[in-house]
């Protein structure tokens, strides 16, 4: 990467407190602890992890509606977590996002017109033609045809509704766009049109993608660097290539066993994870996936590893180099 | 960019059409509704113009003509088309001018508690913490008295007249709308596209009454009409109380209150007022849920 990062995460945290019910008092929620990573213009980092894992969490970081607990988030070189209130507004139209769900995320009262045109009445002066002419280059530019400027979101399916909220989130050009699995939701035909609009858009725009997902299949076809979350902590980052070819981190490895193949020479053996998804209130000491990990030793249980360079990519296990 | 081909072929598009029009369009496919409006409007109208619509006077009295009959019943003129009361005064013109009165209270009543409700209600949801605790519990309170004795308390300290009647009715009905717009903009602002417009940079101000509020409108239009016509029941069991419309005025509540001892002797002096409010409640409620039905875009074809 040559470029200058566009976004830079270092240590990034968010606590919640929680009330454990009438009585119980409060309690934190480690949601996210300690992701560092950087991402380029133009380049697409995945975030993948099962559901709980923070990685919502991260991305509505990133999206500067959620103030992390700790740690820096610089975006085009400025600091958005510190600062007043305006100079963090300004940096706002930088980072857009997509949502899983098409048909919670737009505006059910609002004709596409207006919903396309909502960022712009926020943050410009353009009037009413200009925004109309720009919400027009935009539909034209997801694959929306004009006539749909006038029309309620109820009256699309899924994938038109997908191709609207992209068209809403590239209005204020911005250089970063968080995609929370904005493919999970659609039917697997649609899946991959509405992927390649985003790479179209990518391409096109210099967009930079931080595509949050639990399907490593659409992982391995869009991202080139991936980061693997368990229990709101990032066990194995690198370029998508290394990881995938050979997984170090043992919750990865059971991740992409996990993922179907059509072709039975690819499957790979399938590595059961046992147990549950341990609560993020009470988070197991050590190594969060020890009680669940076959690679588990005494070690894990009291040390938690931290992620360290291994093999080409960063890995958060004390087993690293047994594992695969 | 994206192929042409790659665009979704859609069913025909409709012509473009301004918002009221469009509500207009599907509203008047319900028939029921549109009579209810017809109604609605008729009423309105006598209202408005009740000093030439009316022959007589509300408070004029015939002392030749106590509790004459309709004029299809036996011993009725053409003079008095619907009979007189116990004075001699017109029944007809005197629920022409009621009128005048049950829409008044009905509107005011209903723009005090929905414009109040609906700015308590916004706060609460969407502030939530303690503020919401404050509002919500003492909306309880409300709620823990019998809305009528609570209005009879309201009145009882501002005394009686017909102004304090509406703004007791006002105060009563309050917490409902509270209530409905809290838990309303509390399931709403859990959507995404709160979250988007958050993203967009929309501030509180904007997210409350610009994102949430117009979607939170369906089950608020329904409310207020429903309460409408209680509004208009309530402040006539308030002039039935003594602590409403003073006499003479017309009002149909009050009326209807008075004449409750010749329900055996002169039928119509009871039965005209109670039809009256009767078709006008039913009108409300009619075409509040037509409008419901047009408001709300997931019913448009």
């Amino acid at each position: 990467m040559t470029e200058a990062p566009i976004l830079v995460a270092r240590d990034l945290a968010r606590d919640y407190r929680v009330r454990l019910g009438l009585f119980g008092g409060h309690a934190t929620l480690h949601a996210v602890a300690g992701a560092s990573f950087t991402l380029g213009p133009g380049e697409t980092l995945a975030v993948v992890g099962e559901s709980g894992c923070g990685k919502s969490t991260l991305g509505r970081m990133v999206c500067l509606i959620e103030s992390p607990s700790a740690g820096e988030l610089s975006l085009a070189g400025q600091d958005a977590v510190r600062g007043n209130r305006d100079s963090r507004r300004r940096l706002r139209p930088l980072v857009q996002m997509v949502f899983q769900n098409p048909y919670a995320s737009l505006n059910p009262r609002k004709k596409v017109g207006a919903i396309l045109e909502e960022p712009l009445v926020i943050n410009t002066k353009l009037g009413a033609a200009e925004r109309r002419e720009a919400a027009r280059d935009m539909m034209a530019k997801v694959g929306l045809r004009p006539e749909n400027y006038e029309r309620y979101p109820h009256m699309f399916s899924g994938g038109q509704r997908q191709r609207i909220a992209i068209a809403r989130a590239l209005m204020l050009n911005p250089r970063i766009v968080v995609a929370d699995e904005p493919v999970s939701a659609l039917d697997v035909s649609i899946r991959a049109q509405v992927l390649n609009l985003l790479m179209d858009l990518q391409d096109g725009l210099g967009l930079a993608y931080l595509f949050i997902s639990h399907d490593l299949g659409v992982v391995r076809h869009i991202a080139r660097r991936v980061m693997v979350m368990y229990l709101g902590r990032p066990v194995e980052q690198g370029e998508s290539s290394v990881i995938f070819n050979r997984p170090r981190h043992p919750y990865t490895r059971a991740l992409m066993s996990s993922t179907p193949a059509v072709d039975p020479a690819h499957r790979a053996q399938r590595i059961p994870i046992k147990g549950e998804l341990p609560s993020p209130l009470d988070p197991p000491p050590g190594c969060a996936f020890h009680r669940r990990c076959p690679y588990a030793t005494a070690e894990c249980q009291v040390r938690r590893p931290e992620l360290r360079e291994f093999d080409g990519r960063l890995v958060a296990c004390h087993h690293a180099e047994t594992v695969a | 960019m994206t192929l042409a081909a790659d665009i979704a072929v859609a069913d025909p598009v409709p012509p473009a059409i301004g918002p009221w029009r469009e509500t207009w369009l599907s509203f008047s496919e319900n028939k029921g509704a549109v009579a209810a409006l017809a109604v609605i409007v008729v009423v309105a109208l006598v209202a408005v113009f009740a000093d030439w619509v009316a022959p007589y006077s509300p408070i004029a009295q015939d002392r030749d003509a106590f509790l004459a009959p309709p004029f299809w019943a036996e011993g009725g003129s053409a003079k008095f088309l619907l009979g007189t009361d116990d004075v001699g005064r017109d029944m007809l013109s005197r629920l022409i001018h009621g009128a005048r009165y049950s829409l008044l209270i009905g509107c005011i009543v209903i723009t005090i508690s929905l414009s109040v409700g609906v700015l308590l209600g916004l706060v609460a949801g969407y502030v939530r913490g303690m503020v919401e605790e404050l509002i919500m519990r003492l909306m309880d309170i409300m709620l823990a008295i019998p809305a009528l004795l609570l209005a009879i308390v309201i009145v009882a300290i501002l005394g009686p007249s017909l102004t304090n009647a509406i703004i007791a009715v006002a105060i009563t009905y309050l917490p409902h709308f509270t209530r409905m717009v809290r838990a309303t903009v509390i399931a709403e602002m859990t959507k995404d596209y709160v979250t988007a417009a958050r993203v967009s940079g929309a501030r509180a101000l904007r997210l409350m009454f610009v994102t949430v509020l117009p979607n939170c409108a369906a089950p608020l239009i329904v409310l207020a009409t429903l309460n409408f016509s209680s509004a208009i029941l309530d402040a006539a069991a308030l002039g039935f109380l003594g602590l409403g419309a003073q006499p003479p005025t017309p009002e149909w509540g009050t009326m209807l209150a008075k004449a409750r001892e010749f329900v055996q002797s002169a039928w119509w002096v009871v039965t005209f007022p109670g039809l009256a409010v009767l078709v006008t409640v039913l009108a409300f409620n009619l075409a509040g849920d037509g409008l419901r039905d047009a408001l709300d875009p997931k019913l448009k074809r």
